[in-house]
């Protein structure tokens, strides 16, 4: 069911340490401890590249280089670097669309993050072509980015909002998303992998189901593609949305990946310079997409950033890293479940390396704070998904996600603190 | 590394953690606040019986959060229980000293006697996280809103 393709073997030749040599911050140590009881800092155990992933030393580089040789704002200027500068933008654009394997490079719209690209298409399309009355699919499972947008057109414009339920496991439910169909459906919007859960979604199935009745989809790819390969084109979304800091690119910025006929009738989403044709105060006409949603400077060295992140998953290769988290997953799962009193929140089939958890006893936040003097850096509390908490039960979770450098070793120390937690709590 | 945590879970708190004293809705409460934490969800509100003389006369609070922030929510009613709604302003105002500024900051916002200090003192750990501090001020902010006469108070 799963669009993100997975290799299920245990990769052979994924070499996990050469990789993690990419990566200055993995060497590094926290909690030292200065004064009159000096202690040794404790390996970074980083399982929170969920929230944010760090930068290999390929990433880093190409910025730092960029902003000591090239750097110019772009679009602009008729000289030597600003020339420099557009080119490497404009072929950041190119390997942006190419890794989506995105219907056009037109429709690849440089934003600030996922959420900026949803409010776009919050904003232009739904604010424009949504009438009062008009009705908007979203699923329980949304990050509050896919959820609050709509909420604020929903307001505007008088919309209604329609949420797909899913099942104990974290699966979306494709029989009620159908169902939810109804003559005025304009709109669906879902994530395309749980942030929480690490359910990945039919994404295909669920833009054929809706294209059917003639409603295009906005899909959140920010977490799906970091775990697999996406293919924009074969799923069919009209609008697909990630962020860069996720996958190991700066943040700062993100992406809509649109059909370009759609972004032809969208009007802009904020004005400024670089996006238009001509201003004069009797009217202003303004540029073709992707330019007419880039007003101002852009997040020039970012995009050339993303771009080398890119560079960087490709060139471990998708599959091989997908099949590697997919390892870390089965054997972190493995042993958290030998942990008496911990339940995993999350057990869709083919879900992604995040694993959301509850320890009876123990308050996630309490969790943290002790598993961090550890070495081992979660995520604990809502994961800005507060409708899907009160769908599983729960009001907060700790989350491990895993990503292409992490080891079993950290498994095994993630499991380690955790049993030291339940010691000290005395849980 | 464990003194740390031993300075923030002291024994004190894992019994109030685990033991929240005042853990219930008093029916005759005629003043009440709820506080969200929206980093981690947690839910506290908190009741007042405040008597024509201005004296806390019962305080409890619901709701269930981390250790951190149930501790602090049990101690306080343990601390404000019999004050004045002035006294109790005090406590509040000391306590977000202890919790959030160095000591050469804290300001002076009226007597404290030592005992209450002491059991603020226990709470300040948290000091040490600053993560944490919301979690440990929560409930209070709760029953200051209640004071003053609002429905809502956030540790944000």
């Amino acid at each position: 069911m799963s669009d993100i393709a997975h290799t299920l073997e245990r990769p052979a030749g994924y070499d996990v340490e050469r990789i993690r040599a990419d990566f200055p911050i993995l060497s590094r140590t926290v909690h030292e401890r200065k004064g009159k009881k000096p202690a040794p800092g404790k390996p970074l155990v980083y399982l929170d590249s969920g929230a944010s992933a760090q930068k290999p030393r390929h990433v880093i580089d190409t910025m730092s280089r960029f902003l000591e040789e090239d750097y110019s704002n772009i679009h602009r200027g008729v000289h030597f670097l600003s020339q420099r500068a557009t080119d490497r933008f404009e072929a950041a654009r190119d390997s942006v669309a190419a890794f989506l394997n995105a219907p056009s490079r037109d429709g690849i719209v440089f934003t600030r993050n996922a959420t900026e690209a949803i409010n776009l298409v919050a904003n232009s399309y739904a604010r424009t072509f949504l009438e009062p009355g008009d009705e908007i699919i979203l699923s329980v499972m949304e990050h509050h980015a896919n959820i609050v947008p709509w909420q604020l057109a929903q307001t505007a414009k008088g919309l209604t909002i329609r949420v797909v339920p899913i099942d104990d496991r974290g699966v979306l439910d494709l029989d009620a998303y159908a169902r939810l169909f109804g003559p005025r459906t304009r709109l669906v919007a879902l994530t395309h992998c749980s942030n929480v859960l690490g359910t990945v979604t039919p994404a295909k199935e669920i833009v054929r189901i809706a294209h059917e009745r003639g409603v295009p989809v906005l899909l959140d790819g920010s977490q799906a593609v970091v775990h697999g390969t996406v293919d924009v084109k074969d799923i069919g979304a009209d609008f697909y949305v990630f962020t860069g800091h996720k996958l190991y690119g700066p943040n700062g910025i993100g992406v809509l990946a649109a059909k370009p006929e759609i972004l032809k009738k969208m009007p802009p989403f904020m004005g400024g310079g670089d996006m238009i044709q001509s201003v004069s105060f009797s009217g202003t006409t303004f540029k073709e997409p992707p330019m007419r949603f880039e007003p101002g400077t852009p997040p020039i060295a970012e995009a050339i950033g993303l771009a080398a992140a890119i560079d960087y998953v490709e060139g471990i290769g998708r599959d091989a890293i997908a099949a590697h988290e997919h390892d870390l997953l089965t054997y972190a799962t493995a042993r958290l479940q030998e942990i008496e009193g911990l339940r995993i929140v999350g057990t869709a089939p083919g879900k992604a390396a995040i694993i959301s958890f509850v320890v009876d006893g123990v308050h996630p936040h309490d969790l943290g704070t002790v598993v961090d003097q550890y070495g081992v850096a979660v995520r604990v509390g809502q994961h800005c998904a507060e409708p899907l908490m009160e769908r599983m039960g729960v009001g907060s979770t700790a989350r491990a996600s895993f990503a292409l450098y992490n080891t079993r070793a950290e498994a095994d120390a993630l499991v380690d603190a955790v049993k030291a937690v339940k010691e000290f709590f005395g849980a | 590394m464990m003194d740390e945590l031993r300075e923030l879970y002291q024994e004190v708190i894992l019994d109030h953690g685990k033991n929240p004293r005042n853990h219930r809705h008093p029916p005759d409460a005629n003043r009440e606040a709820r506080g969200e934490n929206p980093m981690c969800g947690d839910k506290f509100t908190v009741y007042l019986k405040v008597n024509g003389e201005h004296v806390v006369e019962d305080v409890a609070f619901e709701g269930r959060g981390c250790a951190i922030s149930t501790a602090s929510a049990s101690m306080m009613t343990e601390l404000i229980k019999g004050k004045s709604e002035q006294e109790a302003k005090i406590l509040f105002e000391t306590f977000h000293d202890l919790c959030t500024k160095d000591e050469d900051e804290h300001g002076d916002h009226g007597p404290v006697d030592e005992e209450a200090m002491e059991k603020l003192m226990v709470m300040s750990g948290v000091r040490q996280f600053p993560v944490r501090v919301k979690c440990a001020t929560l409930a209070w902010h709760a029953m200051n809103a209640a004071i003053e006469g609002e429905d809502k108070a956030s540790s944000e």
